[in-house]
């Protein structure tokens, strides 16, 4: 945790709110409804590991605080359980909100503080574009390449080869020109959006 | 006496968590002459009076101890009881044995059953000398006083005078309206004060019941309940009222301003002024201290100007007195002084003004036709801070209390402020925000939602000028960080503080006060609009900080209360009074002198001291001054005071204690 380090200075008021209004536009939630109940952050299972909790999230996008927010650690440790937006009085939705931070953190071209939750994700998307359905051996194979981080799990990865849970082959589905047109439309939108 | 009866309660776990109440009501039937003793969880209820009214009529009791709370709490509630079962209710005592024993000693149950065993013997010991006495009567003045001619006083006089009975409303200002009329939009409907006010004020013109007397001061007061003697002094206006047209031609005309209170130094007024502006403000009144007449003899503009003649440089002030049966204080409140509070700039700041300053300013009344201006340039502020709880919830340097208003004003003030001026932006600091009333949370998050609020919790360390800005340090306590703003205008919630010269009013009619001012209660919960002086009623904020909601709830609870005191043809009265041995009396004179009520006076032909039993409060100076013991309170002679000693002191034998 580094709070308490960098005060906050609110003088054009139009700064401040122009992150929170991005925000609830990708997101579709009313942040300004949050009132600190800090619910979110008592049923987040990873808020533990992370550098600012759920709440405190909330909190730094009505104060504006942009770079520290698409920098933060804790917007690529949620794991989308949706503990929080099931709880939350408010109905503040925080695990579509940190979605939607997580791509305007990429769109933009902040430094992710988890590189290799990122290069997962990578790996993950790159597979089902190209199969349609994640096929392990290729998955592993990119997110080692992606994340420079070759030994780690080689051993139970071995384990699973042999029992033969990774198989060589991928395997095709018949949708794939519908997955196809999903991922076109998907990122056209999101260049249309970069622009 | 020779068949008494003791009644213990439990009071659920009050009394009986601490004292063995079995045991006590073991040993005080074992006492001579007492007939019947039981214990009962809760003597007070109904269940628990019929075991006391069954017990008087079976067994044929002529006295009877109830051990229970303080008898301010319930002894009238059993000496009803006993008295629909016959029993003169002056044969009812209470031993207290909750707050003088089980509160006080937790935790000691041998010793607090031993205490409670005592205290109830003592209570015998008196009991068995109590003479029967009949309530006394006295007559009932079927009028009101209510001292402050705001939104509380104005709605108690009304209530009252629609059930029948004559109002006496005075008023400090030179108008009535109070605080309300200085207020623009109200949470949390946002009425606007004037719509609130405006009827009010035009019933009260309108009623023949309603005596309005403004601009004077209560000087003295005198007597009891149903008879209070009190002495109005009307401050001279200057200006005869009678002639006065209220054509306004002296206020345009006078020649020196002046800063005005009801615009909060947002603007001025001239010596020659109204209570408020507007249409309704009433006549006006010239102050003695800023008027070039008053000051160098030769101006006398406004009497030149005045077509009717009715300007009066030498008119007196008047003394008016009244006799009334019961007085409502509603003396309303202040803001704490701006300029006391050093980190905020000592009220030097133009661009910092409190909350009742930036209601001025959003009055379309107001100095600025309800726009929206900073006071230093005119300008329109972009950036402005409101601070919450400044003076407020303070025990160490300031008020330790909740002036409760403030969180909704703010959040009020700041949605008008975005109303008004739509390209500024709100920053509240806070600390909580509370928001304990119908429709007020609602409120709240509504606007934090639709007018983009910033709240920031934490309370700000410090504001001071930077350039043509107002700089305000302060730290978001959810984010931990320090915050820096550049405001173009701060307002300050500062506390409710009851208005000045409450406690010189509080004096005059022996009404309490706390430390800080605010009028006391008689009872938080039974008698919440009840000074502990008998007909002394309470509305509004000179009890205690509330919002116009509960200030016109009180203010009528308070005429509810009044109407069941006078809805009685005489006035019933404890014969708990001084009665004075003839045989005794020395006729020195001492008891007239230290009796607090004027209920003493010398019987000049007889020579020897009386008691006016209808003033007499049963307070006891003049017991205790009585330098030869002629004097003595009913039902608390000396001789029962003493058996009650005696038995604490052991000399009577515990078995006889009450025989």
């Amino acid at each position: 945790m580094d709070e308490g380090t960098t005060s906050i200075t609110l003088s054009e008021g139009e700064g401040t709110r122009a992150f929170l209004q991005e925000a609830q536009d990708r997101c579709g939630q009313s942040l300004r409804l949050c009132y600190q109940c800090l619910k979110c952050t008592a049923g987040c299972p990873t808020a533990p590991y992370m550098d600012f909790n759920p709440n405190t999230i909330v909190r730094m996008i009505q104060l504006g605080l942009k770079q520290e927010v698409l920098e933060s650690k804790a917007i690529w440790l949620c794991v989308s359980c949706e503990t929080c937006g099931t709880r939350c009085p408010n109905e503040i939705d925080i695990g579509v909100l940190m979605d939607a931070l997580r791509e305007m953190s990429l769109e933009k071209g902040y430094r992710a503080h988890e590189a290799n939750i990122v290069a997962l994700h990578h790996a993950f998307m790159e597979s089902i574009r190209r199969f349609g359905r994640v096929h392990e051996a290729t998955m592993l194979m990119e997110y080692k390449l992606r994340s420079r981080d070759l030994w780690t799990d080689l051993v139970p990865g071995m384990k699973l080869f042999m029992k033969g849970k990774i198989p060589l082959i991928p395997g095709r589905i018949k949708g794939m020109k519908a997955i196809r047109e999903m991922y076109r439309k998907t990122q056209r939108k999101a260049g249309a959006e970069k622009k | 006496m020779k068949r008494l009866g003791v009644f213990i309660c439990h009071c659920g776990v009050n009394i009986a968590g601490t004292v063995d109440v079995k045991r006590v009501a073991q040993e005080m039937g074992e006492i001579e002459d007492v007939v019947h003793s039981e214990d009962y969880i809760y003597m007070c209820s109904d269940p628990g009076q019929l075991l006391i009214r069954n017990a008087i009529r079976d067994e044929g009791l002529d006295g009877v101890v109830v051990a229970c709370c303080s008898p301010s709490m319930h002894e009238t509630t059993f000496r009803k009881a006993v008295r629909s079962e016959g029993m003169n209710p002056y044969l009812c005592e209470i031993a207290n044995i909750r707050e003088q024993c089980s509160w006080v000693h937790q935790g000691e149950r041998e010793r607090a059953t031993h205490k409670a065993g005592e205290i109830i013997r003592s209570i015998l010991e008196k009991l068995k000398q109590n003479e029967i006495l009949e309530t006394l009567t006295m007559p009932l003045t079927k009028r009101v006083l209510v001292i402050g001619g705001g939104i509380a006083g104005i709605t108690a006089s009304i209530d009252l005078a629609d059930a029948g009975y004559e109002v006496i409303l005075v008023e400090r200002q030179p108008s009535i309206g109070g605080r309300l009329s200085q207020l623009s939009l109200t949470f949390p409907h946002l009425d606007d004060a004037r719509c609130i006010l405006g009827p009010k004020r035009a019933e009260i013109a309108s009623d023949p019941k309603i005596r309005v007397i403004p601009y004077c001061e209560v000087e003295e007061v005198k007597g009891f309940i149903g008879n209070f003697d009190v002495r109005i002094r009307r401050k001279p206006t200057y200006v005869d009222w009678d002639k006065c047209t209220a054509c306004g031609v002296c206020l345009e005309k006078c020649p020196v301003e002046s800063l005005s209170d009801f615009e909060r130094g947002l603007a001025t007024r001239k010596a020659i002024y109204t209570g408020a502006p507007g249409g309704d403000s009433g006549k006006p009144v010239i102050d003695r201290g800023s008027c070039r007449h008053f000051t160098n003899e030769d101006c006398a503009i406004c009497q030149e100007v005045c077509r009717e003649g009715a300007i009066r440089y030498d008119q007196g002030e008047e003394l008016i007195e009244e006799r009334v049966g019961a007085i409502v204080v509603a003396t309303g409140y202040d803001l704490f002084p701006m300029e006391k509070i050093g980190e905020y700039g000592y009220g030097r700041i133009p661009d910092v003004i409190d909350g009742l300053a930036f209601e001025r300013m959003l009055s379309p009344s107001g100095p600025t036709r309800g726009e929206i201006r900073r006071p230093s340039d005119g300008r329109i502020p972009r950036e402005v801070v409101f601070i919450q709880c400044v003076a407020s919830r303070d025990p160490e340097r300031y008020m330790p209390y909740c002036s409760r208003v403030c969180c909704m004003y703010t959040a009020k003030q700041a949605k008008l402020l975005k109303q008004k001026a739509p390209g500024a932006q709100p920053y509240i600091f806070f600390m909580d925000v509370r928001t304990d009333s119908k429709g007020y949370e609602e409120f709240l998050q509504q606007t934090i939602e639709e007018e983009e609020l910033i709240y920031l919790r934490g309370r700000v360390a410090r504001v001071f000028r930077e350039g043509d800005k107002v700089r305000v340090w302060g730290e978001d306590t959810l984010t931990n960080r320090k915050v820096e703003l550049d405001a173009d205008m701060v307002i300050l919630a500062t506390a409710v503080v009851p208005s000045e010269g409450i406690k010189d009013i509080a004096a005059r009619l022996r009404a309490t006060t706390d430390k800080h001012g605010f009028l006391t209660e008689a009872h938080i919960k039974l008698y919440p609009v009840e000074s502990p002086t008998k007909g002394i009623f309470l509305a509004g904020c000179g009890q205690g900080p509330k919002d116009i909601t509960d200030t016109v709830a009180q203010a009528s609870a308070t005429a509810s209360k009044i109407q069941a005191l006078f809805s009685q043809d005489v006035l019933l009265q404890d014969p708990l009074v001084a009665f004075v041995d003839a045989e005794i009396c020395s006729g020195c004179g001492i008891c007239v002198r230290v009796c607090p009520y004027e209920a003493r006076e010398m019987d000049e032909y007889r020579k020897i001291s009386m008691v006016h039993e209808a003033l007499c409060q049963g307070c006891g100076a003049c017991i205790a001054a009585c330098p030869n013991n002629a004097c003595e309170l009913r039902n608390s002679k000396a001789g029962q005071v003493f058996g009650m000693i005696e038995v604490f002191e052991g000399r009577r034998e515990r078995s006889s204690a009450g025989g």
